[in-house]
């Protein structure tokens, strides 16, 4: 039993991970861009849906739903005001950019709540007792939210003209404009997806953890961001497969080892697949193009 | 034209740096005073109650006419810093404070993983530095030779004596046999109060059936709580931040845990009640001073901070006026505004009769002797249960 309950802390925290890291991955994949202000924007949502919840009282779908257009168009627009106009400008200034962002969104947030809040509990409390196994509603709607958004987002770039767009740009930016395809267009929606799924990842989780601050998204980003080189960087399905690698070797560490050993394996492993595999588990080698 | 440039930056400092003098002779007599505190980051909560007592205990004295040292009045000129709950600022504010503000003494950081770093920095500067609330015994030691630092002092008990005041709470008034620990890896605090909790619980003849870990900023706690579940514990000891109490324990209760909680005086914030809800009543933790059984020196205090700020004082702020009144009542002894005086008067001071009831130093140590109480939360607040002498 003792197992099977460990087995579905994996399953819910791999979900939260897989939700953000889906975002982060796709960004990546499309434009080349590590988007380090995304665990920011997924704390955004955060406080967004606490705001509905507190001061509208709405219930749980209209807060879902304000919260992840909200953050989408947020997302959008930092795209279009922070990083739009360094496009042709080296690919580290776009990343300093991206932390600026991050750091920004911290502070902002900051001046409003500087201290935790706690975000009502908006969906029924459902504690399912299956002989010493406890599974709640919470557990079984993050984890299918994760793979079913997975499913869409999947279907979305590998079976829509957009999706052929955003998979043409990855592969070649200049020539793809030649075809009558709107770069900048293409781009904003990959950065309303991705926010998007970080936005519904910052909701899942200030309801399944019900404490929220401004600083909350760095250290889940960071995780995402394992998750997403482990899985292979720019792999959507890959996403997922290293979040939820990365949620069970966590667990796996807290359960046979000294929990103070969780943080240097999760980063140990970073290095690692930096080291030997930086194009990650199911992600391909990049070809040198002359 | 090099020349003319040279002459004309010379010049100009000449004439800033009269008209600074200038400025500084002109002003009534003043003793600055630096406060480092964790006014943003983790542990806003602390930073705010213990800026607002600082606030407080000097305006009290400035209106009053000011702090009579050697027969002069003087105001007390407050120079508030913040260490943003990161060990690297508080030693940067720690530095500017004395070396760029020149205050006679620090008061603060209150959580022990920011006090220890600077309080180094204060030794070896010789300035007088009081941590209202810093519990870990390192804060006081000096970490080279073993001895106890000579400018550095504290307002609160230390771990030590929380943490066996804890195990035998836990085992005589609550009887629990079978213990569960969790604590945060990176909290000082915590660390130390795990392992002299552990230690006399093993001498009484307790069972620690758990001892986990995580990390500062950790929010999921579901694998540490399941081994915890399959341990079977009576009781769970969490000496953590207040931040962190409720997510833990609402966790605990969704895996079906229904153990005791006891905590340390890191829970001692109204937040962590507005954030727990009904999941932290009926638990316990150790406290610098209960509100409900105030001796009349407290209930002035209590008074004042309610009109001022519209909220009951919690232990960072009762403990942080408790360290401004001692540093003045030094000063008052010193009779000169001097660092190396006002050390030497704290240091030989016979008691003192504050907030959070009697503190006195031991010969050459900076630690006071005072008694700790142990609250219960019931109802939606922090009640007084019971006083432990040391």
């Amino acid at each position: 039993m003792y197992a099977v309950q460990q087995f579905i802390n994996i399953l819910q925290l791999g979900s939260i991970y897989g939700l953000i890291a889906l975002g982060y991955t796709m960004v990546y994949g499309i434009i080349r861009l590590i988007n380090f202000a995304h665990g920011d924007l997924f704390m955004v949502a955060a406080f967004i849906s606490y705001i509905l919840a507190v001061y509208l009282k709405l219930p749980f779908i209209p807060t879902l739903l304000i919260s992840v257009v909200f953050v989408a168009m947020l997302g959008m627009s930092i795209e279009r005001l922070a990083y739009k106009p360094l496009r042709q400008a080296p690919r580290v200034s776009v990343v300093i950019t991206a932390l600026g962002v991050g750091l920004f969104l911290e502070n902002f947030v900051l001046l409003f709540y500087p201290y935790p809040q706690v975000v009502p509990t908006l969906l029924p409390t459902i504690n399912w007792n299956l002989g010493g196994v406890t599974v709640s509603f919470l557990h079984v709607l993050i984890v299918g939210l994760a793979l079913l958004l997975m499913l869409i987002l999947d279907l979305i770039v590998n079976r829509t003209m957009v999706g052929m767009a955003m998979r043409a740009i990855s592969w070649n930016k200049t020539i793809v404009p030649l075809m009558g395809v709107s770069v900048d267009k293409i781009i904003s929606i990959t950065f309303i997806l991705g926010t998007g799924l970080a936005a519904i990842a910052g909701v899942m989780y200030s309801q399944a953890f019900s404490t929220i601050d401004p600083y909350m998204g760095i250290l889940i980003g960071w995780q995402a961001f394992i998750c997403a080189v482990i899985g292979g960087i720019g792999n959507i399905r890959g996403a997922i497969l290293g979040a939820f690698i990365l949620a069970a070797v966590q667990i796996l560490v807290v359960t046979f080892l000294p929990s103070t050993y969780r943080d240097f394996i999760t980063f140990t492993l970073l290095l690692v697949f930096l080291a030997f595999r930086p194009y990650g588990i199911l992600g391909k080698p990049p070809i040198e193009k002359v | 034209m090099k020349k003319t440039v040279v002459v004309l930056l010379v010049t100009m400092l000449t004439i800033m740096s009269m008209v600074l003098v200038g400025c500084k002779s002109s002003a009534e007599l003043t003793i600055p005073i630096g406060l480092n505190a964790e006014l943003t980051g983790g542990l806003p909560i602390v930073g705010a109650s213990c800026k607002n007592a600082a606030l407080l205990a000097v305006k009290e004295v400035n209106d009053a006419g000011g702090l009579d040292v050697g027969g002069k009045k003087y105001q007390i000129k407050l120079f508030i810093e913040d260490n943003a709950y990161k060990s690297d600022q508080s030693v940067a504010v720690t530095q500017k404070l004395i070396t760029q503000d020149n205050v006679v003494a620090i008061i603060g950081p209150n959580a022990s993983a920011m006090a220890i770093p600077p309080s180094e920095i204060a030794e070896t500067s010789k300035v007088l530095m009081i941590s209202p609330w810093s519990t870990n015994p390192a804060t006081t030691i000096d970490s080279k030779t073993g001895q106890p630092k000579k400018y550095v002092f504290r307002a609160c008990f230390i771990d030590t004596f929380q943490g066996k005041l804890d195990a035998k709470f836990a085992m005589e008034t609550l009887g629990a046999k079978r213990i569960a620990v969790m604590y945060d890896v990176a909290d000082d605090a915590g660390v130390g109060l795990s392992k002299y909790f552990k230690e006399t619980v093993e001498q009484m003849g307790g069972n620690i059936v758990a001892f986990e870990t995580y990390t500062s900023g950790d929010k999921d706690f579901s694998g540490q709580l399941t081994k915890i579940k399959q341990a079977n514990p009576d009781l769970i000891y969490l000496p953590v931040m207040y931040n962190y109490v409720p997510v833990q324990i609402k966790q605990a209760h969704a895996l079906g845990i229904t153990a005791k909680f006891l905590g340390s005086d890191g829970w001692a914030s109204d937040e962590l009640i507005k954030l727990g809800g009904k999941d932290v009543e009926g638990t316990f933790h150790t406290a610098h001073y209960a509100p409900d059984i105030a001796t009349p020196i407290a209930q002035n205090f209590i008074k004042a901070y309610n009109t001022a700020y519209s909220s009951v004082p919690d232990d960072v702020a009762a403990l942080t006026y408790d360290s401004f009144g001692m540093l003045f009542e030094s000063l008052k002894t010193a009779g000169k505004v001097d660092r190396q005086a006002v050390r030497d008067a704290l240091a030989n001071m016979a008691h003192y009769e504050g907030v959070t009831g009697t503190l006195q130093f031991k010969e050459g140590s900076g630690d006071p002797i005072k008694s700790a109480v142990i609250l219960e939360t019931k109802n939606g607040k922090f009640v007084y249960y019971a006083t432990v002498q040391p």
